[in-house]
């Protein structure tokens, strides 16, 4: 709806399937995202040099973030947020290219994101402490467990909710306000709207992943 | 067809009460960070980090009044029975 022409969408008509753009974009990026970690990881030389070099920035910035967020316990889960960084960041990038869709504007992508932190934190949870993961939800008191039990379900169920509808707004708002920008003038107004949108890319990207850290470090901790 | 322009209405004034709202707690958040910075500015690293949590919780809060937004605009689950009821 907030972009005339999309390039997969119409291979996809030509082909009579229908998918959907969000699904298909998605591909796309998943495809960008082998094709680099490919291209980086092909050749390694002790003294990097490209796309290697490139590529040892980012994870080495992701691992730095990490570290600091979660501790020496985090590195276990380094792939997991890594993967979502680089995957949110470079389909947040790709809609401020013309003929690209983000995936991450349309609610389907993002709740399936935040399904897996969601899903990860208590498997994760219930894997470090066993059954006494429970103890995460009574709260310090036990009077109060059946009070606090209600209250932490809820707590917990909003999360995915709030992971996914953020991005999601964030994309599609930013979608929407470049669509009326250029329906109202189309010439050079668009432009700072769209350095915004790099902005506003990077920072939903760190937003997420950090949440991700820090949904997963409150599981890893011992309840008091 | 009132319903309609009711809806433009409501849109229109949710995203400013949202936003209003939004705008003093992130400019809350940004001072308290920005005073903790010129303080010391050793810290800088640390306060980003934690404000820029706390600014995505914040805007959390309009972008749910966005959403909303939206769904009254563009997904209105009321719209086929008022049409219905127009049509009469």
């Amino acid at each position: 709806m907030t972009h005339p022409f999309l390039f997969l969408k119409w291979l996809e008509e030509q082909l009579h399937t229908h998918v959907g753009e969000h699904v298909t974009y998605t591909w796309l990026v998943m495809l960008v995202l082998i094709a680099i970690a490919f291209l980086a990881s092909r050749a390694i030389k002790v003294v990097p040099t490209g796309t290697q070099n490139f590529m040892e920035v980012v994870v080495g910035g992701i691992e730095n973030l990490i570290d600091e967020t979660m501790g020496p316990k985090g590195k276990t889960y380094f792939p997991l947020i890594a993967t979502f960084a680089l995957f949110i960041l470079v389909s947040n990038l790709v809609g401020l290219v013309p003929g690209f869709y983000p995936p991450t504007a349309n609610l389907n992508t993002n709740f399936a994101l935040a399904l897996t932190v969601f899903a990860m934190t208590h498997i994760i949870g219930f894997k470090e402490h066993g059954l006494s993961y429970l103890k995460h939800f009574m709260g310090p008191i036990l009077v109060l467990a059946p009070l606090m039990f209600i209250i932490e379900i809820i707590g917990h169920l909003a999360r995915p909710l709030s992971l996914s509808l953020r991005l999601f707004g964030n994309m599609y708002g930013h979608e929407i306000v470049l669509m009326i920008f250029f329906a109202l003038v189309p010439f050079l107004l668009p432009v700072p709207m769209m350095l915004m949108g790099v902005l506003v890319a990077c920072i939903q990207t760190f937003v997420f992943s950090l949440l991700a850290m820090i949904y997963i470090a409150g599981a890893l901790e011992e309840a008091h | 067809m009132e319903f309609f322009a009711w809806c433009m209405i409501a849109a229109g004034f949710g995203m400013a009460i949202g936003s209003f709202g939004t705008g003093l707690g992130q400019g809350l958040a940004i001072k308290a960070a920005v005073e903790g910075v010129a303080r010391n500015p050793g810290a800088s690293g640390k306060i980003l980090t934690t404000m820029m949590i706390g600014l995505a919780m914040i805007e959390s809060l309009a972008i749910y009044v966005f959403v909303v937004a939206m769904i009254i605009l563009f997904a209105n689950p009321f719209t086929p029975q008022v049409m219905e009821l127009a049509g009469k």
